[in-house]
């Protein structure tokens, strides 16, 4: 602790950067190596015999394998292996992206997260842009303003933040897709297919975003500098737009980093009701079918994706906030 | 003015009158209906018998998917079982799931932000790197890791729901715990020279303690939320059962025939959490005196 105060006051700005964002990518890789070792704990409290459940899976019956199969397969896989040996060769094999193989398909976790993950950094990005744009225009044009529809917009902000995404996902699906008929029912059908299972994961997101963005409106609305900026003659909108807006979207900022783990637990519901392709549908069919490597490598990979959003929340916060700099 | 008077009359009066009465009557009107509502759920769960229209395992073929009217409610689902009974039947799963997800949840929470908050330094670090470590989860995520080892059952529902939700609370009590053993009372206490126990026994748990009514209540609504996401993905209670997540499921495959089948126990599931996050904003202010009584 006392060391990069030393450094800090030492070491010329760039360097002490350097080291900053080091330190960050360490701390990040210590989670992620944790992570893994957490996730490796947990699939090995299964209980019974893995070859035989693994025969089963792969099959999809129940097959009543003799002893001798069953040893072949656990020495085939190192299932008769002690826990430590399987959890070094699990760890060593992890920095290659290497997550096993598939129990159901006997193809590599590493190659179906590949094929699958697209269609979820699409989904998850545009419903957090979406959540964004929705928070901040309900917050922009409602917050610190009198009357009963201020107040309203605020109660429906908590309402939405609470609504479960995959009853959202299919109260749209019915409306939209099946009584209108304006979208696609299903499918990965480019834009048009995105925009309801988007907004099905961006409406709950944007109420819980817009809630802490219009606390913070509410009390950077009555700061000084606000009332400077007015009595220097800006308009209203253009007092809540450039300067009033930049401190509330502080706190949202840190909560989207968050809300990445949100998204990644929404998309698997969102992509089971539209019938979307995606890891999170994936996981789903999965954890049915007890495929344990395709389970532990979509959440360990998941994991890394969101330990990876919150560094860059981290590392592009002193870009967002000028004050952060001057330390 | 006389709204501010009526307060500070109720609030002498609190103290002597039963607690009860005073702290209802303080009540804004959303809050009122929100625990009003929350009565009529736990009623549901107690006593289902009493609030149902019909048996909610009857089947009747002459009346399948009927849309909601006056003699069924919700409506009928596609084996002619009254919706609205169902819900109501499911109500005492559904929160019981819920209760154990919480229970279990703040009980793993306690343990880990009590420790860290009274102990610091290095155990404090190593619970809070652990926390860290299990934030990095998707919430779903951690619950399906759990439903894939140990199978997916109700039991394993209320595990799941209730380690995944779990960090979230042991970051609050931590905070908690840190935030009073800095307040000026604690170090008054110290200063008068009482034992480190009766401070902590006396100052820090029942201060550090208060946000746990606050928490219980949306814990409630948030682990239903979850638990009936389980369900509805088919990875908890299966759907035969009227559990909420479990209705919602069974509705699905005839959603684009019937949607009340999945709008309606939809709206007990949202209705419940919206209110249970309703009472603990409200309690909340109240603890943190913020209330305006009126």
């Amino acid at each position: 602790m006392s060391e990069p105060a030393i450094t800090a006051r030492q070491a010329p700005p760039w360097r002490r950067r350097t080291a900053a964002v080091l330190r960050r990518l360490l701390g990040a890789v210590a989670v992620f190596w944790a992570v893994a070792t957490f996730t490796f704990c947990v699939q090995s409290l299964l209980p019974g015999d893995r070859a035989e459940m693994m025969l089963n899976v792969a099959s999809g019956t129940l097959v009543q394998a003799s002893k001798a199969e069953l040893a072949a397969v656990n020495a085939r896989y190192g299932f008769d292996q002690p826990l430590s040996v399987q959890y070094l060769r699990y760890i060593e094999a992890l920095p290659r992206g290497d997550f096993g193989v598939s129990y159901q398909t006997h193809r590599p976790v590493r190659d179906m997260i590949a094929e699958q993950i697209r269609p979820t950094i699409l989904l998850t990005a545009s419903a957090l842009v979406l959540a964004w744009v929705i928070a901040i225009v309900v917050t922009v044009t409602t917050a610190g303003r009198p009357g009963r529809l201020s107040r309203f917009i605020g109660g429906v902000q908590v309402a939405t933040a609470v609504a479960p995404p995959y009853w959202i996902g299919t109260i749209l699906l019915v409306v939209f897709a099946v009584r209108l008929r304006l979208f696609p029912v299903e499918g990965d059908n480019g834009l048009p297919g995105l925009v309801l299972p988007a907004a099905a994961l961006a409406i709950p997101l944007s109420g819980f975003l817009g809630q802490v963005i219009r606390e913070e409106f509410s009390r950077v609305l009555e700061q000084p500098f606000v009332t400077t900026a007015r009595m220097r003659g800006m308009g209203d909108t253009g007092v809540r737009l450039r300067h009033v807006l930049r401190h509330a979207a502080l706190p949202g900022v840190t909560l989207s980093g968050w809300a990445v783990g949100a998204l990644f637990s929404g998309a698997a519901v969102i992509e089971t009701v539209f019938a979307r392709p995606g890891i999170g549908g994936l996981l789903v069919a999965a954890t049915s079918s007890r495929d344990i490597p395709l389970v532990t490598g979509i959440i360990v990979a998941s994991a890394g994706i969101y330990i990876l959003a919150n560094l860059l929340v981290d590392l592009a916060y002193p870009i967002i906030d000028p004050r952060l700099r001057a330390r | 003015m006389s709204s501010t008077d009526q307060a500070l009359v109720f609030r002498a009066v609190e103290r002597r009158r039963s607690a009860v009465a005073a702290f209802v009557r303080t009540l804004p009107p959303g809050v009122a209906v929100a625990a009003l509502v929350i009565v009529l759920f736990v009623a549901a769960a107690a006593a289902p018998g009493h609030l149902q229209t019909h048996n909610p395992f009857r089947t009747d073929l002459y009346a399948t998917l009927q849309p909601p009217s006056l003699a069924h409610l919700f409506g009928t689902d596609q084996s002619g079982r009254d919706l609205f009974s169902r819900v109501v039947e499911g109500t005492r799963q559904s929160l019981t799931i819920g209760i154990g997800a919480t229970g279990l949840s703040l009980s793993i929470a306690l343990l880990l932000g009590v420790t860290a908050g009274l102990a610091g330094g290095a155990v404090d670090a190593a619970i809070s790197r652990f926390l860290e470590v299990l934030f990095a989860f998707p919430n779903l995520f951690l619950a399906l890791l759990f439903v894939t080892v140990f199978a997916a059952t109700p039991a394993t529902l209320v595990i799941a729901v209730g380690i995944g939700t779990a960090p979230g609370y042991a970051r609050m009590i931590r905070g908690q715990f840190l935030s009073v053993k800095r307040a000026g009372y604690v170090e008054a206490a110290r200063t008068l020279g009482h034992s480190y126990g009766r401070v902590v026994r006396q100052h820090i748990f029942p201060n550090a303690m208060r946000p746990l009514v606050v928490m219980i209540t949306l814990g409630l609504g948030q682990s239903i939320v979850w638990a009936s996401g389980l369900a509805f993905l088919g990875l908890g209670v299966a759907p035969p059962s009227p559990e909420w997540g479990a209705l919602l499921d069974a509705g699905r495959h005839y959603v684009t025939r019937a949607w009340w089948l999945e709008v309606m126990p939809g709206l007990a599931i949202i209705a419940f959490a919206l209110s249970a996050t309703v009472v603990s904003r409200h309690l909340q202010d109240r603890l943190e005196g913020r209330v305006h009584a009126g």
